[in-house]
């Protein structure tokens, strides 16, 4: 490509705390009845103060930590001031120049290490919701969801391909439900994303001097497209010589396009001030220390200690740590087995099967592989010369095979049952079979 | 007896001389007979108040001690009340009435107040004449011809014109202490903390501080107690335990270190003024205290730091009232407020927030610590409350900085967020009242009370303490 693209991603995570940031109504506003989840604070009345939620604080931090990010020990919450009718106060609370993490990281499956820019805490919006009332036009608003624990986390623009992306963004929604800190639902709005996508030219160090934002993105999948349709929008303009427009798009499902929503002319100015209803967080190391010690093992150094410790191979340990409950399910399995069968065979078995770890206990799940296993007497090497045979003497086996027909592997499989005359694991053979054809 | 101060009142409800019904009927007609020339409540609530006090009556027949079952008392419109119209005497509020109790006002119904009404103030607070009031302009009920100051003017007002026993005030720069000092009133601005702000309709958020305006200075002492403390809903409560304030704490006048400054007898100040105050220190001095001349910045930094900070928050404070949820759309702002959003905004903007805002906190911090070097030598410092007598109606005309002005000597203590009382010291020759500060470190209430109670003991049978306002 003649372009290097230069991306950087804004993500806004909603915390499942029990309360709202700022008061005590319940944060778990998704299909409630509209405006039931409201009091004096999140609805902004006159008079009414923001107390924030210490735990939204914590959880913010053990974010920041997950990420690899410095914990300052001063802190503090600003007025981001803006007109919204959605917005109750006519200011978000947010951060501004003191977040609580800054200058962390994560790293993708290549080893290239995303730089985090900032972790901070805010707070998020009423909802607006246009509709007809008795044929009328009306906008309505529901502010259930205002206040609810937001936390922002900015990368610096070190991504170079939609994939990148995604793969961070598949991380970072693991990390998050590892913490057990937020559902990071996208369909649920759980997890917002706010690419920022340019281009830069050939042989030049100096980031570009336009910067487009693209909103309304809610899939994973569609980031990419819509990164990828942006890089070949604005390849095309740069083309021609002239610079893409700095603005903000939104991205368009239907044609995997994006559209212009508006252009900034110049920054907005958000009149930013100390919020002088909160006083500023002051940590000290201990309690950073303790924040710290609550942290669960994270999914990469679990992926590599169940390499290390049941001695798995990386794609395995990397598909049994994809969520915690998983993992966990693993871990109870290979303790249940004791000395019976090797973490591994519970691996393969798990992972091969498709178990669903909420249907079957992993003491149940053991005694399955045993009985399974019971059956299988027949030694690998004797059923390895066995499909070996069949598929000798069946040449249309391999050469069906080859051509795409997935259904010759049914047949070859009757064919070696028929030999071996005994009851025996059908998957091992499919796995024997597949071995020898690929 | 509308005319007793709040301890008198308990104690005649406690010895049951009179009932709370009769006590609070008696301020109740005062007001309608003669609020009609004060114009000192927005609202007037006769009926909730005569249910508490109903209410009262029935506790105090079984016996039940509160600390202020069945006392009448008046509340600044700024206060969020359940059910009541609360105004901040702004049209842009005129027809909201709040779901919600604020703290102050929670804790003086649990100690078993009777709430008279709401009183009026300058517009969001914003004035030292109460005259900005969008309900108009509250009098003075020692010449009818003058301000009561403000914001909290109709407070101070219905208290020296007995239509109450007490009230509640808030300040942010000496809108308790200046329109306390006019009036001829008791007005004590707690620290910063001290009181919960929550349900008070904010001004100058990093400033605000909710206080008694009364007769004496113990019955300041008695609100206080009930009002002070940690409140979860207020994150810049402070942590401290509250102090048994009512019991007065005796502090040895003889080992009292007084400071004055004389930065605070400014040019252009009353002369009468200047006399009263100088007098009272010399009593005081008599008692056996030390005064000592002390330097301190000159006040005038303390407008320009306290415009900027103020009117940066008052900015972002009065963004919510776009009437979409609830009071009126901003077209009923009227001009003070939309000359205090425009600065405030303006300061605020990128590119001057540093110039402005942030500069005027670094200035803050070195008031702060000016203050603190102060308090190393001496334990209070008396000052003028206002260095004026109460001004004619119409002085805010084309004035708009006249605030600023008249809370000059109010100002760098309110940024410094320390307390400090207002008492009165004696007349001028015109018959208007003047009123004398003592300014103490942070959370130092227990003792300018105690100084201040002193004060007012000594000079109780002076002949100026006979004088009564004739409305």
């Amino acid at each position: 490509m003649k372009y290097k693209p230069v991306i950087g991603l804004e993500v806004h995570v909603e915390l499942k705390t029990n309360s709202k940031m700022f008061c005590a109504c319940s944060a778990d506003y998704f299909g409630q009845e509209p405006n039931t989840h409201t009091c004096p604070v999140c609805l902004g009345l006159p008079g009414a103060l923001p107390y924030p939620n210490k735990r939204a604080i914590d959880w913010c931090v053990l974010i920041g930590l997950a990420l690899n990010c410095e914990i300052p020990l001063f802190s503090k919450f600003d007025r981001k001031n803006y007109f919204y009718p959605d917005l109750v106060k006519g200011y978000q609370i947010s951060q501004y120049d003191k977040p609580f993490c800054i200058n962390g990281f994560l790293t993708l499956s290549n080893g290239k290490k995303i730089r985090i820019r900032r972790v901070h805490m805010e707070e998020d919006t009423g909802k607006l919701i246009h509709s007809t009332l008795e044929g009328e036009k009306v906008s309505l608003i529901d502010f259930n969801r205002s206040g609810v624990p937001l936390v922002e986390i900015v990368t610096e623009p070190d991504f170079e391909t939609g994939t990148e992306v995604k793969e961070y963004l598949q991380k970072l929604q693991q990390l998050v439900r590892y913490l057990n800190v937020s559902n990071a639902d996208m369909e649920r709005g759980n997890m917002r994303l706010e690419p920022n996508i340019s281009l830069q030219k050939p042989n030049s160090n100096k980031l570009p001097v336009y910067k487009v934002e693209v909103k309304n993105i809610n899939s994973f999948a569609f980031v990419e497209k819509a990164i990828n349709f942006e890089i070949k929008r604005q390849s095309e303009i740069l083309d021609t010589g002239k610079i893409p427009l700095q603005e903000t798009r939104g991205f368009v499902e239907k044609n995997s396009s994006t559209v212009s929503q508006r252009t900034k002319e110049e920054a907005s100015d958000y009149r930013y001030f100390p919020e002088p209803d909160i006083p500023p967080i002051r940590w000290t190391k201990l309690q950073i220390g303790k924040l710290k010690s609550l942290m669960p093992e994270l999914p990469d150094a679990k992926a590599k200690r169940f390499q290390q410790q049941y001695r798995l191979l990386y794609n395995d340990s990397t598909i049994l740590t994809e969520t915690k409950n998983y993992a966990d399910y693993f871990e109870e399995a290979v303790r249940n087995a004791k000395d019976k069968l090797t973490p591994k065979q519970i691996a393969n078995f798990i992972i091969n099967r498709k178990v669903n770890i909420d249907d079957l206990q992993p003491a149940k799940l053991i005694a399955k592989i045993l009985d399974t296993n019971k059956t299988n007497v027949i030694d690998t090497e004797e059923l390895k010369t066995i499909v070996k045979a069949v598929i000798k003497a069946n040449p249309n086996i391999k050469i069906d095979f080859t051509k795409g027909k997935q259904n010759v592997i049914q047949f070859a499989i009757g064919q070696v049952m028929y030999k071996v005359k005994r009851k025996i694991d059908v998957e091992k053979v499919r796995e024997l079979i597949m071995e020898e054809l690929t | 007896m509308n005319r007793l101060n709040l301890k008198q009142a308990k104690e005649g409800l406690k010895k049951k001389s009179f009932s709370s019904v009769e006590l609070t009927k008696a301020c109740l007609s005062q007001i309608e007979r003669s609020d009609s020339k004060l114009n000192s409540f927005v609202t007037v609530t006769k009926e909730t108040a005569l249910r508490q006090a109903e209410a009262a009556d029935k506790a105090l027949d079984e016996g039940i001690d509160m600390p202020l079952l069945g006392i009448p008392i008046a509340i600044k419109d700024n206060f969020s009340t359940l059910g009541i119209r609360t105004t901040a005497s702004s049209k842009v509020l005129d027809d909201y009435i709040p779901p919600f109790d604020a703290t102050v006002v929670k804790k003086l119904k649990d100690a078993g107040a009777v709430l008279l009404g709401k009183t009026n103030m300058d517009a969001w607070a914003h004035g030292s004449s109460t005259e900005t009031s969008d309900y108009g302009p509250t009098k003075n009920p020692w010449d009818l011809k003058r301000l009561p100051g403000g914001s909290s003017g109709g407070s101070a007002a219905a208290t020296a014109a007995n239509f109450c026993i007490a009230s509640i005030g808030s300040e942010t720069a000496g809108s308790i202490r200046q329109p306390a000092s006019w009036c001829g009133v008791v007005g004590l601005k707690p620290t910063y903390g001290r009181v919960s702000r929550y349900g008070v309709i904010a001004m100058g958020s990093s400033l605000d501080s909710p206080g008694p305006i009364t007769k004496t200075v113990e019955d300041a002492a008695i609100l206080l107690e009930v009002l002070a403390g940690v409140d979860e809903l207020d994150a810049t409560t402070s942590q401290l335990p509250i102090e048994k304030f009512s019991k007065l704490s005796k502090k040895n006048l003889k080992t009292l270190r007084i400071g004055i400054s004389e930065d605070y007898f400014i040019d252009g100040i009353d002369p009468e003024v200047e006399a009263k105050i100088k007098n009272a220190i010399k009593k005081l001095e008599t008692e056996g205290a030390k005064v000592e001349t002390i330097k301190l910045f000159d006040p005038k930094y303390a407008i320009d730091v306290y415009t900027i900070i103020q009117r940066c928050e008052v900015s972002s404070n009065l963004a919510r009232y776009d009437g979409i949820r609830f009071g009126k759309g901003r077209g009923f702002f009227a001009d003070e407020a939309k000359r205090r959003i425009m600065f405030g905004t303006y300061a605020l903007s990128s590119g001057y927030y540093d110039q402005y805002y942030n500069k005027a906190q670094q200035v803050r911090t070195l008031i702060i610590d000016d203050f603190n070097k102060a308090f190393n030598k001496v334990d209070i410092i008396i000052a003028p409350t206002s260095p004026t007598l109460a001004l004619p109606l119409g002085a805010t005309e084309g004035a708009s900085m006249f605030g600023e002005m008249a809370d000059v000597l109010v100002e760098p203590s309110s940024i410094a967020g320390l307390c400090g009382i207002n008492i009165p010291v004696g007349f001028s020759k015109s018959g208007l009242p003047i009123g004398m500060q003592l300014i103490g470190p942070q959370f130092s209430e227990s003792l300018v009370l105690s100084v201040a109670n002193q004060y007012e003991k000594l000079t109780q049978n002076e002949d100026w303490r006979k004088n009564k306002p004739e409305i």
